[in-house]
């Protein structure tokens, strides 16, 4: 079929020029991450919360020699940040497409143009999007009132917040393919969450753990991204060994997604 | 011009066989419906058409597209309505529509279908305010939305009141006459009737028999049953005697005469012969629905005793 003759017969039926689809989708998705209350408060408010409690805490401006003299809200920025995003990939999106896969929303893409796969691929730009908003206001807010130092290594700091919400993405889209309702899919992500926060240090800043729970931590995607991050806080580029282990889980945990992602 | 031909199409899922060398064309601008008990392998069938599904064998084609290889093409062609298959809860009828309109080339204007299906004034509605009905007939929308060549549509009006089932009827109907080829799943015996130029009746995965409505009626060979309201005068034996009727029955002033298909040309001239005039005549036939319940029924004790 010829491109001609298709352009012909739209001008007598089809409405003005409509966006690209995945423009569309884009558009779409977004209004119903803000419809829904669980990214917007939890994914964007709660990170704000913590820092301005955080913030109110007179021991984490002290510089801390484990930290390089560096105080501890260095760290609480970044955790509060991938904690925002934990919330945004693990939470609510995978509960949002498990949703999907639930009710025949994915099927039903599956028929159209648009494919399923868009679909996901919108729902990635999306949390990227609003991820990356949280953070300009969480480091901005930072500034302002902690005196924490913007992100001046802005490269190391935007791969590190990309690799982190490919990785949770990937972790989140494995809780959609198990889970059979997306109650379960918030259930599990929730049980990865708090584990993953605590390597993150959100109770505990990894400096002061034990040797033992740092490795460990490091091992994780939130303790490798909050490490990284706090790097990128004092001027410095990430140490490769850290965005290696977040890229090593946005493809393991892509790829694992890829074989048991279920489209019904 | 053959727009589907579906050939030994067949699918098991485990050790159950859900679809059983079913082969069917269907022609352009035809409705053509696919019936049978619940559980038949309809769904799989028109799953495997609408790329859903990958078949263990057999092939499918429309218009001369693979669903699977020729998948983007073919999506740009193929109206699809789902038999469970709803949208994000907060996501507004418009919102739906416009999304559904990005995705094809050549979309229709859907403010036009939405006001033919009722839906005009819930544009600015969520998904989840709608009502069952409202929700069925946004789904005929965002299949229809493309301007298909080809439709797909899977209970199409369950969960519709009579009256908004007849206006979707009729939407079809209109749709078929722009030159879309239809394929309506149902388990509704009179929209089948009403809609299809044929059918394909299925059962265990099989097709046990295909061709128009009346036809399939008519193979059941339940003839024709008159009945009318006649004096007490009358003499039923006049009747009886007629080569074409095989039963006469008189219970007061009602008389039910069952016969061939001649039964009402031979009892009318008879009683005209008679100067004795009929009164509520009736002519009542077999319908779709005793030809699927003669058939499928004849097909499944057929399939226990073999099995």
């Amino acid at each position: 079929m010829s491109a001609v003759t298709t352009a012909s017969t739209t001008a007598t039926t089809g409405p003005a020029r409509a966006p690209s689809p995945l423009k569309q989708l884009v558009l779409t998705e977004a209004k119903l991450f803000v419809r829904d209350w669980i990214g917007p408060i939890w994914g964007m408010g709660l990170p704000l919360i913590l820092l301005i409690v955080f913030g109110s805490i007179g021991a984490l401006h002290k510089p801390t020699a484990s930290l390089g003299g560096r105080p501890l809200m260095y760290l609480y920025v970044p955790v509060v940040i991938f904690l925002g995003a934990a919330l945004i990939c693990l939470i609510a999106s995978s509960g949002t497409l498990a949703s999907y896969r639930e009710r025949g929303v994915l099927r039903r893409f599956g028929t159209t143009p648009a494919g399923a796969t868009r679909l996901l691929s919108a729902q990635l730009i999306v949390n990227l999007a609003m991820v990356l908003i949280m953070a300009a206001v969480i480091v901005i807010v930072a500034r302002l009132n902690y005196g924490v130092p913007l992100p001046t290594q802005f490269g190391g700091f935007i791969l590190t917040l990309m690799l982190a919400v490919f990785a949770l993405m990937g972790i989140g889209l494995c809780i959609a393919s198990v889970a059979k309702t997306s109650r379960i899919a918030q259930g599990l992500g929730a049980l990865c969450f708090y584990p993953m926060m605590f390597f993150s240090g959100l109770w505990l800043p990894i400096p002061q753990m034990s040797p033992l729970l740092q490795h460990i931590s490091h091992a994780t995607p939130l303790g490798a991204a909050v490490t990284a991050m706090a790097d990128t806080l004092g001027g410095t580029f990430p140490p490769l060994l850290y965005l290696g282990i977040l890229a090593g889980w946005a493809v393991a945990s892509g790829l694992l997604a890829r074989r048991m992602f279920r489209w019904d | 011009m053959s727009v589907i031909e579906v050939e030994h199409l067949s699918k098991a899922y485990g050790s159950t066989v859900a679809v059983d060398d079913v082969s069917f064309s269907v022609q352009e601008g035809e409705i053509f419906g696919i019936l049978g008990p619940n559980g038949a392998g309809k769904t799989t069938t028109v799953e495997c058409m609408e790329g859903l599904r990958p078949q263990d064998s057999g092939s499918v084609r429309i218009l001369g597209l693979d669903p699977h290889a020729d998948r983007d093409q073919l999506t740009q062609v193929l109206g699809v309505q789902l038999q469970e298959s709803a949208l994000p809860d907060k996501l507004y009828v418009s919102e739906a529509l416009d999304l559904y309109s990005s995705f094809y080339r050549n979309p229709v204007d859907w403010r036009a279908l939405v006001k033919t299906l009722g839906l005009g004034t819930k544009t600015g509605t969520m998904f989840k305010k709608l009502s069952g009905g409202q929700k069925q007939r946004l789904s005929i929308a965002l299949a229809l939305v493309g301007n298909p060549k080809v439709a797909v549509l899977d209970e199409l009006t369950t969960g519709l009141d009579p009256e908004a089932r007849r206006d979707t009827w009729d939407l079809i109907s209109g749709v078929r006459d722009r030159g879309v080829t239809i394929v309506l799943v149902t388990h509704f015996m009179e929209e089948a009737e009403h809609l299809c130029d044929r059918v394909a009746l299925v059962d265990s995965g099989r097709i046990v028999a295909l061709d128009t409505p009346a036809a399939l009626a008519e193979s059941i060979n339940a003839g024709m049953t008159v009945r009318f309201l006649t004096p007490a005068t009358f003499d039923p034996e006049l009747l009886s005697a007629l080569p074409d009727v095989t039963s006469v029955v008189r219970r007061g002033d009602t008389v039910t005469v069952t016969g061939n298909g001649n039964v009402l040309a031979a009892v009318t001239t008879v009683l005209a012969r008679h100067e004795i005039e009929p009164r509520q005549l009736r002519v009542e036939q077999a319908t779709l629905e005793d030809a699927f319940l003669t058939i499928v029924g004849r097909h499944g004790e057929h399939g226990n005793k073999e099995g």
